[in-house]
């Protein structure tokens, strides 16, 4: 009755709503603002070019934090919210990527 | 066993006749009714735009520029653009043939959001009349891709508004893209799995992937511009360090796959025509969706091939330069796919699978000209001529609107319940057809020989062809009147259709013509391939796939 | 052709959140997610446009970059990184709350996240004062004549002095792309109290609390933002 039903693939009888523990918010808040704290430190600090490395790499971490269990994308099955965010980020890098590939080769001979 | 809901008049409930008014219309969640919303807009807009381009037309007739000036000239370049690119060409196949169709195709009762698709409509209309206002108040002469610092500091026109209506119409697109790909993803019945799913659904799919990323890119992009106007800040104004390239690669960025949104779709229309009057299934199924994935990812990777003489380096240049030509892979695959399902098949002549035709072959000289700009040395002899117009044209109206046309006449009797004239349908093909190769043949020879795209006025040694091209344009027009008036004409007294015409394959022609408001009288299972021609031609013709009455 | 009597019969009049064209209110849900998704994968690449201009420009005016930076109240940004940070914690808490049918709770954390995107709105619009004042704000009455960064430790005639054309862009970039998340968050502060009044006559229950998730979803996309907006925009060259 049910075999090869794209709708029942996509109910949620089956799906238990995850429900974060107090202490998981918490333990990510914290992170959170451990990080803010880094990237704010890490500034004041004569890292040569790899400050904005650094920077950009603790704002990283941070979204992912987020993504991951604030937006609970960790704990869905769902494999097709992963593969839009991973679109997003893709098409968005080719954009950055492609224009940079412009302006850092204008000058050269 | 459900059957057919029947009013007390013993008249069989339709999306039609479900509701009178107004109000019924204007506030509509049904699909298959903001299809129709959307149809009256986009052939209202349609007209709008071919009336410029006559007049386009019109001054062409001379080398002096005698009818209109420049300056009004520039005017009617560009709102002929912008019109028929945001208003026509983008939203015409999606939100009224996508609208109406996908539910059925994939056997759901609606969008996954009939209330953001009706939205989508009431953002279409406020970007419209946004338009309206820019014409009547004397319109925009950016040229259609508004380039900077042109538009963001030395002209007076109404540029804002323009830009304000594009990114209504914009929303409207990202919204509809939005919806069709939920729905695809969640809604489709029981059975009807990836693989078995039309290519007209595995089409839009691909094109709400572009109209979702990319949309937001020009959106941000002419916010920009308008801020800049208001504000004056510089972003992209050389004179403060702004980079006018930058607001090229923004705007490219989207507005290069912008042309695969618009055809795509076209691309869709073509396999189901083609597949119903060759009777056999597609060839290459599996390639054929590879093939609308690709082409909708490697065109955001191609933008740059806009502005190979803008001042971008060579070495980006000659990157777009290598992927442009990559992005032809899989449009060719899909001629190649095309032609070889109609190898022996069974060939009948009816008016869609003529425009099928005619996007073919059209299609691929657009297409195989794209390559000749691909190419950097042809792209500096080239651009900014004629060649430039004529090669898009191919695609956009040798191309899309024959395959909207095509659609148009193929899922009529879906739509309407009736079946339009084929003889009319016939002769306003070949009129299409020899109307548009007369307006843009010469085009190409006159880019190759040099005459510059956005002038008025030219040398007279160029004049024959343009007046060629003039000629060829009314009678384009007279045959894309024709089947307005008589698809009109049979609303009334076309022969009433039953559910399946062409004895086609597809959950869409299992229903009634036209459907109820919920589509299916019960939810389909689907266990069969799509495209299962020689299943049904081996039924004995008068037993049509059963459909609850 | 058969007739697929579960997935017609679900009784949608015996579930007045289950609109009429799904099958089933797991169906629904994951349309409704996907969506939103889907709307923040958009999101992403309206952003990205101005991101992409960010680019661009502090590639080129690195060093003007670093003292229009300089300018921006960094203890100001940090706090409104911690208040946003804190307001994802109550929206979480907030969909935690409703999970476990908890509806005061609910309330209570949807307007402490109201309350904290009003603080980072009220802290915003005391740096643009500020940059107001200093005649920061591109347009006629910009003018800046501020040092290169790190420009102090050699004597005072040969210091190098950020070009104030570059430094416009920056601010020109900085208050378009600080405005836009502002934009954001207006609306999203907005959808919160329009949830939250919805919230307190009881509409949302362990069983139907999409438009919480999807309003969340919502509001960490506009946190993230920030994340990258503050690490971009106020810390360029601090240590010089």
């Amino acid at each position: 009755m049910s075999d090869h039903n794209p709708a029942s693939e996509n109910t949620s009888e089956h799906i238990s709503e995850h429900i974060s523990s107090l202490g998981s918010c918490l333990a990510i808040w914290l992170a959170l603002l451990a990080g803010t704290t880094l990237t704010v430190a890490a500034a004041f600090i004569d890292l040569g070019p790899f400050n904005t490395i650094v920077a950009l790499t603790i704002a990283t971490i941070k979204a992912t934090l987020v993504v991951l269990f604030y937006m609970h994308v960790k704990y869905t099955h769902e494999k097709l919210t992963g593969l839009v965010i991973v679109s997003a980020i893709f098409f968005l890098f080719i954009l950055l990527a492609l224009s940079m590939a412009d302006y850092t080769t204008r000058l050269w001979r | 066993m459900a059957t057919a809901v029947v009013s007390d008049s013993g008249e069989r409930e339709t999306y039609l006749n479900a509701g009178y008014g107004l109000k019924s219309w204007l506030l509509t969640v049904d699909h298959k009714r903001i299809a129709l919303l959307y149809l009256m807009s986009i052939t209202f807009f349609f007209f709008i735009g071919g009336f410029f381009a006559l007049l386009i037309r019109l001054e062409l007739l001379t080398p002096a520029g005698e009818l209109v000036q420049s300056d009004t000239y520039n005017k009617l370049f560009t709102m002929h653009g912008q019109v028929m690119v945001f208003f026509f060409l983008i939203p015409a196949v999606p939100a009224v043939l996508g609208n109406f169709l996908i539910p059925l195709m994939i056997g759901a009762k609606d969008l996954a959001f009939p209330r953001i698709n009706l939205l989508s409509w009431y953002l279409y209309i406020i970007g419209g009349t946004l338009m309206i206002y820019t014409i009547l108040n004397g319109g925009v002469d950016t040229g259609w891709t508004f380039y900077t610092p042109l538009s963001t500091e030395f002209l007076k026109t109404n540029v804002i508004s323009a830009i304000v209506g594009i990114f209504f119409a914009g929303f409207s697109s990202i919204l509809t893209g939005l919806n069709f790909i939920v729905t695809i993803h969640r809604m489709r019945a029981p059975g009807m799995t990836w693989n078995r799913l039309p290519l007209f659904v595995w089409a839009h799919y691909a094109t709400s992937i572009i109209q979702v990323l990319g949309t937001p890119v020009v959106a941000i992009t002419l916010v920009l511009v308008a801020l800049e106007r208001l504000f004056h800040l510089g972003v992209f104004n050389p004179m403060l360090g702004g980079d006018p390239l930058l607001f090229q690669h923004l705007f490219w960025f989207y507005s290069h796959p912008a042309v695969y949104i618009m055809i795509l779709p076209g691309m869709g229309i073509v396999s189901e025509i083609v597949c119903c009057f060759s009777r056999k299934r597609i060839f290459g199924y599996k390639a054929m969706t590879l093939a609308v994935v690709g082409i909708a990812v490697i065109g955001f990777l191609v933008w740059a091939h806009h502005m190979f003489v803008a001042g971008i380096s060579l070495y980006a240049a000659l990157i777009f330069s290598l992927l442009s030509y990559f992005v032809a892979v899989p449009s060719a695959i899909k001629v190649f796919n095309w032609t070889a399902t109609m190898y022996k098949g069974s060939i009948t002549y009816q008016t869609p699978m003529l425009y099928a035709f005619g996007f073919i072959g059209l299609f691929t000289i657009g297409g195989l000209t794209g390559l000749f700009l691909a190419c950097l040395g042809v792209d500096v002899h080239v651009h900014d001529t004629y060649f430039i117009i004529a090669h898009f044209h191919y695609i956009m109206v040798g191309g899309m609107v024959m395959a909207y046309l095509g659609g148009m006449h193929f899922w009529w009797p879906k739509i309407s319940g009736r079946m339009y004239p084929e003889g009319w349908g016939k002769l306003a093909a070949l009129i299409v057809f020899i109307g548009f190769n007369l307006t843009f043949f010469p085009q190409f020879i006159l880019g190759y020989m040099g005459m510059p795209r956005r002038y008025h006025s030219y040398p007279p040694e160029f004049q024959i062809l343009n007046v060629l091209s003039t000629a060829g344009a009314t009678i384009l027009a007279v045959g894309y009147l024709l089947p307005m008036v008589y698809f009109v004409w049979s609303m009334r007294y076309g022969k009433p259709a039953p559910p399946n015409p062409w004895n086609a394959a597809g959950l869409e022609w299992q229903t009634h013509s036209p459907p109820p408001t919920f589509n299916f009288d019960e939810q389909p299972v689907v266990t069969w391939e799509a495209y299962n021609y020689d299943e049904i031609d081996k039924i004995p013709e008068k037993e049509e796939v059963p459909v609850a009455h | 052709m058969h007739t697929s009597q579960a997935a017609v019969d679900e009784p949608a009049h015996e579930n007045p959140a289950l609109l009429h064209h799904f099958a089933t209110k797991g169906q629904q849900k994951n349309a409704a997610s996907l969506g939103m998704w889907l709307f923040l994968a958009q999101e992403v690449m309206f952003f990205g446009g101005l991101f992409c201009a960010y680019l661009v420009y502090r590639y080129k005016y690195f060093g003007d970059f670093g003292s229009a930076s300089q300018q921006l109240d960094i203890r100001l940004g940090t706090t409104n990184t911690v208040v946003l940070i804190c307001s994802s914690l109550t929206v979480v808490l907030a969909i935690r709350a409703v999970q476990l049918g908890k509806r005061t709770a609910l309330v209570f954390w949807l307007l402490a996240t109201i309350l904290f995107g009003l603080a980072f709105l009220g802290i915003k619009a005391d740096e643009y004062a500020e940059k107001f004042e200093k005649h920061h704000v591109p347009g006629a009455s910009f003018s800046y004549h501020e040092l290169l960064p790190g420009q102090e430790k050699f004597p005072a005639a040969e210091r190098q002095y950020a070009n104030p054309h570059h430094a416009e862009m920056f601010f020109s970039l900085y208050f378009v792309m600080t405005g836009m998340h502002a934009l954001h968050m207006i609306i999203g502060v907005g959808l919160f109290g329009f949830l939250a009044y919805k919230a307190w006559r009881g509409k949302y229950t362990p069983d139907y609390y999409t438009p919480i998730e999807n309003a969340g979803l919502y509001w960490h996309f506009v946190d993230i933002v920030w994340i990258y907006l503050f690490g971009l925009l106020y810390l360029i060259d601090r240590h010089r």
